[in-house]
């Protein structure tokens, strides 16, 4: 939860245990075939991604709050209007 | 998002941590809190607003919408040990209902407290009848459970 340093590039978000993209076809193809899918009764997906958190950049990691009951939110953008 | 941040204080007397996702950078988030999030809410969003710009994360949860390069309006409810164990996904156009989320909230840590030996029935909410599955109970919920008296 430390302060990221904020550089010109976007940082991204990527899925924890995911290699990073590849430009080899093969390579992709494992990849998509180990990726675990979010479903109901099993594991939630880990990953970790930046953040804007109480005045600060920083980033969050999912499985850093096992342990506690997590309310995960996806919503269509910021300054949409619901 | 500003009716979870209005309704924070109760999800975390629950016990729940909140973190949400868009497709929109860090840097928009500060600015949606600072020029109309917190004007709504009376205070600073409390939780982590993630990045996803490229939809990494929205695609695993099924909620990332590749045409409109947006995610959907997904919630998702895990438990302590990280399983999910509530979801909910609606085009964008519709508002949660965070009475509904905190309502399973409730249920599925009274279903954990008693390790499932208590289950909740439809419209279940603290207080109400709760159900003991077992072979007694097999064909036996009409005596225990009325959808007209208790729901």
């Amino acid at each position: 939860m430390s302060n990221k340093k904020v550089g010109c590039a976007r940082p991204i978000g990527a899925v924890v245990g995911e290699a990073p993209t590849q430009e080899n076809q093969e390579e992709e193809n494992v990849k998509e075939s180990t990726m675990s899918i979010a479903k109901v009764g099993a594991k939630a997906p880990d990953f970790e991604a930046p953040a804007y958190y109480r005045g600060e950049f920083t980033s969050v990691k999912l499985s850093d709050y096992f342990g506690k009951w997590i309310l995960l939110c996806f919503y269509p953008g910021d300054f949409t209007f619901v | 998002m500003s009716a979870v941040a209005a309704n924070y204080d109760t999800l975390q007397g629950l016990g729940v941590e909140v973190i949400s996702v868009s497709v929109d950078s860090q840097f928009v988030h500060k600015v949606w809190n600072d020029q109309e999030l917190a004007k709504m809410v009376g205070k600073d969003i409390p939780f982590h607003m993630a990045s996803d710009g490229p939809g990494n994360v929205g695609k695993i949860y099924g909620v990332y919408d590749e045409v409109a390069g947006v995610e959907l309006r997904g919630r998702f409810l895990i438990d302590p040990d990280g399983v999910i164990q509530a979801m909910e996904v609606m085009t964008p156009p519709v508002g949660r209902q965070l009475s509904e989320t905190i309502r399973q909230i409730k249920a599925f840590q009274h279903v954990r407290a008693t390790k499932g030996a208590e289950v909740c029935p439809a419209g279940w909410t603290p207080g109400k009848k709760v159900l003991k599955p077992g072979p007694a109970l097999v064909g036996n919920v009409w005596k225990e459970w009325n959808p007209n008296k208790d729901h």
